[in-house]
């Protein structure tokens, strides 16, 4: 189970995380502390999914040649109003 | 239609119906390549085309309609020599059959199709195109790289696409031209760019709709050798639904349109939502599941904890001192019988053996006033007194002579009365 900060996880971190605490949780016999302990982190992990959906912004980069036989990342810029 | 016995007359319409069926079914005439020469060539308002195919011996009759036509750079002239494609089918009310035709180029300028077949031939010898070479998808991408043009349809469909479903992830455009005799370079190089520098994790590789001439960059060897090159699982969504390219058998994944493609890649945020509700639901549902089963423990500990308390192994003690007691009681009670017979037992022995007893019956006892039981004549001198005991009282007496009886002795000397 990764040690990583709620914040930091991604979506699929988040949700792979999420899925071991509901087997778990589901395997039973766990001692109290450590089935609420889960519970409450689970349940953070629930909501940091929703956000990571909810907050997502689609970012667009654009591969640019850097002149030097390499390539660089800008920001795409190009028209793209079709939403 | 069943096969008919003796005369049958059929009507036009379904002589007619049973012909197209026949053209119809027939797997040849339903992709067709025709090279020919045109003639009566006419486009009405409506966009459709008509016109004739001939050569030396026969003419065609053919139909483009306006969705194909308007792909055309420009109308053939009467008399050009064509490479068409299209499907043979008849035209009921004038009684003819027609070649609808989808795609139409001025012959000579190369067999695109012959082109298109020995390449996918040679490619497909090669391996390249074996089902054991696709490689799955990444379920959860981070970085998708897309190579196509900045200005495309096929960009804004995928963006469109991908901000609709899950927009939690970079896309990456590598810019190229996507039609025109460059373009294969320039699709091949993008390619390369983003496989060595996009740091993504699969590659899009699109085109919006266009004629086979639009599409072709796609169909292109050095094209299809980098996309089947690439250490990265490719997507290809190039046209619509019906064009085929060698780019689309050799990617990973096969998407009929870009937007297809983008959907290949991306989860569906909608399904993620409706996983995370479930995954929240079975959450608190196993915790209330546990948290009963640990409250009904606690209650069973509680009832074993009171069980064990000092108190009632108190009240267990003093019950067995009571149970203890009770049996000690009944027990002496027992023995108290025991002695009451016993003294009552003795008592009637010892009554039997009173002395007194006897007087009952007639005997007296005699006794000096001393005290002294007088059992023998010898005991009192005459005139000394003495008490006769009788059974109702004593007499008061004194001696007035004595005589003794030959051969009885005194027995009784030691036997004493109290009184």
């Amino acid at each position: 189970m990764s040690d990583k900060p709620l914040e930091e996880m991604t979506f699929e971190e988040a949700l792979h995380q999420l899925e071991q605490i509901v087997q778990r949780l589901e395997g039973g016999n766990l001692p109290l502390a450590e089935a609420l302990a889960l519970y409450e982190q689970g349940v953070q992990l629930v909501a940091r999914c929703h956000t990571l959906l909810d907050e997502a912004e689609l970012r667009i980069q654009q591969l640019v040649p850097d002149g030097e036989g390499g390539y660089t990342f800008e920001e795409f810029q190009g028209p793209l109003d079709s939403r | 239609m069943a096969a008919v016995v003796g005369p049958r007359t059929w009507t036009v319409s379904e002589l007619t119906a049973h012909i197209k069926g026949l053209l119809l079914n027939d797997a040849p005439l339903r992709d067709v390549w025709v090279e020919g020469e045109i003639s009566n060539f006419v486009q009405y308002t409506s966009g459709h085309c008509y016109f004739s195919l001939k050569d030396a011996h026969a003419t065609l009759q053919c139909v483009m309609w306006k969705s194909h036509a308007v792909w055309l750079p420009e109308l053939p002239q009467d008399g050009q020599h064509v490479l068409v494609h299209g499907h043979i089918d008849v035209y009921g009310p004038k009684g003819t059959y027609q070649l609808y035709v989808d795609f139409l180029q001025p012959a000579g300028v190369g067999d695109l199709y012959a082109q298109f077949e020995a390449l996918k031939a040679k490619l497909e010898a090669e391996g390249l195109f074996a089902p054991e070479r696709k490689r799955p998808l990444p379920r959860w991408p981070q970085r998708i790289g897309v190579v196509t043009s900045p200005d495309g349809a096929a960009l804004r469909d995928i963006v469109r696409v991908i901000r609709s479903r899950y927009a939690g992830v970079e896309l990456v455009l590598s810019p190229t031209l996507v039609q025109g005799a460059e373009a294969p370079a320039r699709i091949v190089a993008a390619l390369t760019a983003l496989i060595e520098h996009g740091n993504v994790d699969v590659i899009l590789i699109a085109r919006g709709g266009g004629s086979l001439e639009d599409l072709w960059a796609f169909n292109d060897e050095q094209v299809a050798r980098a996309i089947a090159a690439s250490p990265i699982p490719v997507v290809s969504g190039v046209g619509h639904e019906t064009d085929f390219t060698i780019a689309d058998f050799v990617a990973d994944l096969r998407a009929p349109t870009p937007s297809a493609a983008a959907m290949a890649v991306v989860p569906d945020g909608q399904e993620l939502r409706r996983q995370l509700q479930e995954y929240r639901h079975r959450l608190t549902q196993h915790l209330q599941t546990l948290l009963l089963a640990k409250r009904r423990q606690l209650q069973e500990e509680h009832r074993a904890l009171r069980m064990h308390h000092p108190q009632s192994q108190l009240n267990a003690a003093r019950q067995r001192v009571d149970e203890w007691h009770r049996r000690m009681i009944l027990s002496f009670a027992h023995t108290l019988t025991l002695a009451r017979t016993r003294v009552t037992a003795l008592a009637e022995r010892l009554h039997a053996l009173n002395p007194r007893a006897v007087l009952q019956r007639g005997y007296a006892i005699v006794q000096h006033t001393d005290g002294r039981i007088i059992s023998s004549v010898t005991h009192i001198q005459v005139g000394e007194h003495l008490y006769v005991f009788l059974q109702d009282g004593r007499l008061e007496a004194w001696v007035v002579d004595r005589r003794r009886e030959l051969g009885k002795e005194d027995t009784g000397q030691r036997r004493r009365t109290n009184t």
